[in-house]
């Protein structure tokens, strides 16, 4: 593949022609079998059903989204941002069969138009300061991320927001916590964990069975959960500690499911499968939110004088897991400019050569495990608290799979990228549920773009912990 | 220390690999203050002498004894990290193993891991801010910048260590094994790959590391010309056995040397010519 250079290579508009055809043939030939025949039912009776002005779409946006590609990758952008944003405009007013096909149109116009957007963003960059994108993208990334702290702290209380973007808002943020603590050790220490979700699960139990068997307060079993969790991970670090990358993944894939049938099969301890209901729920320096207190004690809204409002405790959850995961990004920063940071780190690089420098890789990789680990543990007892209710159900491979997903396609170890990817991955097919049963397809086709289209993830950039040259300060 | 106690003596060193000997029953000593070459025709078994000095491999037989401030360290007897920590031996490879995603100077400040990490309370109280952290980074940095300005790299200390050249790269290795303050640095071929004004270079920086920091440097190379010209004492394997030792202009003449690197026959074709 060529880039688009200084001047515009010459191409001929016949292999243009030729190489959008033979894309637009080859779709065509699937979408004839994939999409051009439906069963129908009706009545009872079956029917087979035919869509060609469908197909006919599909490959007319293929043709041309390939030719615009074609020709931005040669640097001329002229053509393919009016083309893409004629595509947008067919699919707002055209009449189109289908309402799907009508967002795949429109969104595949502004796909063009953002990629050619993005080629001259970027040219001009390199031009204005003779750098590229990431460069700017550096500078910027401290007031970028003061800026997103104080939306985050003041978004309960602006205009548009409500309960359901409280919520969305407060699940994203979980999984950034979770994102950032898993960060640790597959983006710092570079071992390959599917199982985290065992030590979410861990802290989900250990806070929901501390709670309900021993009646302690939510802020006795936050630091409680995180060392069981922290603790698990120990004990899943020593058998794994001479594995690596695949085998890793394997060994820690197995253990995630065996923490789960565990949970579902220790029915005397866990209620297996029906879960544990009423953990409850976290109160305020003492101050619960209820609407009536039991007697002799105070709730929230009494203390405060303030009307009752079930968004109270909603706002009162999304703070507390905002600081959570602030402190999980904290820790993380500190941690990169300790020792115990920069060998993790150089473990992922290179391990022989860690022990060539007398770094311990049993303890490193232990300590990456027990503290991701505990992370994942704290995140699991505000997830308990939160719902209330917790099973087995909620501790799957796949709840792995997406925090692992997360964090790949933010750009390993990049802490900003986590944000941008859950709010990617979980907040925008959360908020667009009513697309339902494409929700999973997007979601997929989104990884599969981005990971084609930023092979190291969004965001893949990494600042040295130390500088020799300017006391410039440093952040991740 | 005396010349009865050399730095490090090997005695008696065996590698079986199931049937395969690479090292049969080898002994040599290393001074301080010496470059000590292992030459050798290839597959002697010269890298695997490494392999059982820095841990890597733990020998068949053998006893590997390094003086450190008078205290004996037994290698074959200690765990790979620890030979770097407890017994300073310090080493580079032959296939250069950087850390190419960090920057060049976090690649020096990672050799220093043993006293920082005393220095940072295993870095739990650092995290907390107490203790002296930040003075013994200072003080890393230091001998991070001193030996970033001896192999000519302070310019790019900040870069990713994987953008630099080759030379660059070997230069780096170097420096970090210095890094860890040993007493015996072992380099795997460091010339393999370098221009003849990087190899000229090279010679000058182990020089001076033997004669400013007095400490023992090991060598295994192929470049005759940096061999001959730098080393104090040779040693030289062939097929795992030690064929001949001794000062470099006795080795170049022992008949034993020329044989297995020119083989048999060809000796002969010397011999029918003269």
């Amino acid at each position: 593949m060529t880039t688009a250079g200084a001047e515009a290579p010459k191409i001929a508009v016949k292999d243009i022609f030729r190489e959008a055809g033979l894309t637009a043939l080859v779709s065509l030939s699937l979408l004839i079998p994939v999409v051009g025949f439906r069963i129908a039912n009706r009545g009872g009776d079956q029917f087979l059903e035919t869509r060609w002005p469908e197909v006919a779409i599909a490959v007319a946006l293929i043709f041309f989204g390939r030719m615009f590609l074609i020709l931005i990758r040669n640097g001329r952008l002229a053509m393919p941002i009016t083309g893409g944003v004629v595509i947008a405009a067919i699919g707002w007013l055209a009449p189109i069969p289908s309402e799907f096909l009508r967002v795949v149109a429109i969104s595949a116009g502004l796909v063009i138009v953002a990629r050619a957007g993005f080629v001259v963003f970027t040219a001009q960059q390199k031009a204005a300061t003779g750098r590229g994108f990431a460069d700017g993208y550096r500078k910027a990334l401290p007031w970028l991320a003061a800026a997103l702290i104080v939306f985050a702290l003041v978004l309960p209380f602006l205009p548009f927001s409500g309960r359901r973007l409280i919520d969305i808002a407060i699940l994203v943020l979980t999984y950034v916590m979770l994102g950032w603590g898993l960060n640790i050790v597959v983006g710092l220490a570079g071992l390959l964990d599917l199982g985290y979700v065992a030590f979410y699960a861990v802290g989900a139990y250990s806070y929901a069975l501390l709670a309900t068997y021993f009646d302690f307060s939510f802020w006795i079993c936050l630091p409680l959960a995180g060392l069981f969790a922290g603790f698990f991970g120990i004990i899943l670090g020593f058998p794994v500690l001479r594995l690596r990358g695949d085998y890793l993944a394997i060994v820690t894939l197995g253990f995630g499911e065996m923490v789960r049938v565990i949970l579902l099969n220790w029915v005397s301890l866990t209620k297996g499968p029906d879960g544990i209901s009423g953990v409850s729920r976290p109160s305020f320096f003492g101050l619960e939110f209820k609407r009536y207190p039991p007697e002799g004690t105070e709730s929230f809204h009494q203390f405060f004088g303030l009307e009752y409002s079930s968004l109270h405790r909603v706002i009162f959850l999304y703070y507390l897991i905002l600081i959570l995961a602030l402190a999980t990004n904290f820790f993380t920063r500190r941690i990169r400019t300790l020792p115990t940071g920069r060998a993790w780190e150089a473990l992922r690089e290179d391990e022989i050569a860690c022990r060539s420098l007398g770094i311990n890789p049993r303890n490193t990789k232990l300590s990456a495990f027990a503290i991701g680990a505990m992370f994942g543990g704290f995140a699991g007892s505000f997830f308990a608290t939160r719902q209330g209710f917790i099973s087995p159900e909620s501790f799957t491979f796949l709840e792995s799979a997406i925090i692992l997903a997360i964090v790949v396609l933010g750009g390993m170890g990049s802490q900003m990228g986590v944000i941008l990817a859950a709010v990617v991955l979980i907040g925008i097919p959360e908020y667009v549920r009513d697309l339902q049963e494409y929700r999973m397809l997007a979601f997929g086709a989104g990884m599969v773009l981005i990971m084609s289209w930023r092979p190291r993830g969004l965001l893949s950039h990494r600042d040295p912990t130390i500088l020799l040259h300017s006391s410039r300060a440093k952040s991740s | 220390m005396t010349r009865d106690q050399p730095l490090l003596t090997v005695k008696h060193l065996t590698m079986r690999f199931g049937g395969l000997v690479a090292i049969d029953d080898l002994s040599f000593t290393a001074q301080t203050g010496e470059i000590t070459a292992i030459i050798g025709p290839n597959g002697a078994g010269k890298t695997t002498v490494f392999n059982c000095l820095t841990g890597f491999y733990k020998p068949t037989v053998g006893r590997l004894t390094m003086m450190r401030d008078g205290t004996p360290w037994l290698l074959e007897q200690l765990e790979d990290y620890r030979i770097s920590r407890e017994a300073g031996v310090a080493r580079t490879f032959q296939n250069i193993r950087i850390f190419p995603q960090m920057s060049v100077l976090e690649n020096l400040i990672v050799a220093q891991h043993v006293s920082l990490m005393k220095a940072s309370g295993n870095s739990v109280l650092a995290l907390f801010g107490i203790g002296g952290y930040r003075k013994a980074e200072r003080k890393a940095v230091d001998l991070a910048r001193y030996w970033l300005d001896r192999v000519d790299l302070t310019d790019r200390a900040d870069e990713d260590a994987g953008s630099l050249s080759y030379g660059a790269q070997r230069r780096l290795e170097i420096a970090r094994a210095m890094c860890t303050r040993p007493s015996l640095l072992c380099l795997d071929e460091p010339a393999a790959g370098l221009n003849p004004r990087e190899s000229g270079d090279l010679n000058e920086l182990l020089r001076f590391v033997r004669d400013e920091h007095k400490i023992g440097l090991l060598l295994i190379e192929h470049d005759m010309g940096v061999v001959m010209e730098i080393s104090d004492h040779i040693v030289v394997l062939d097929y795992g056995r030690k064929i001949a030792d001794g000062l470099p202009d006795q080795v170049k003449n022992d008949p034993a040397v020329i044989r297995a690197y020119l083989g048999e026959d060809d000796l002969a074709e010397i011999g029918g010519g003269n």
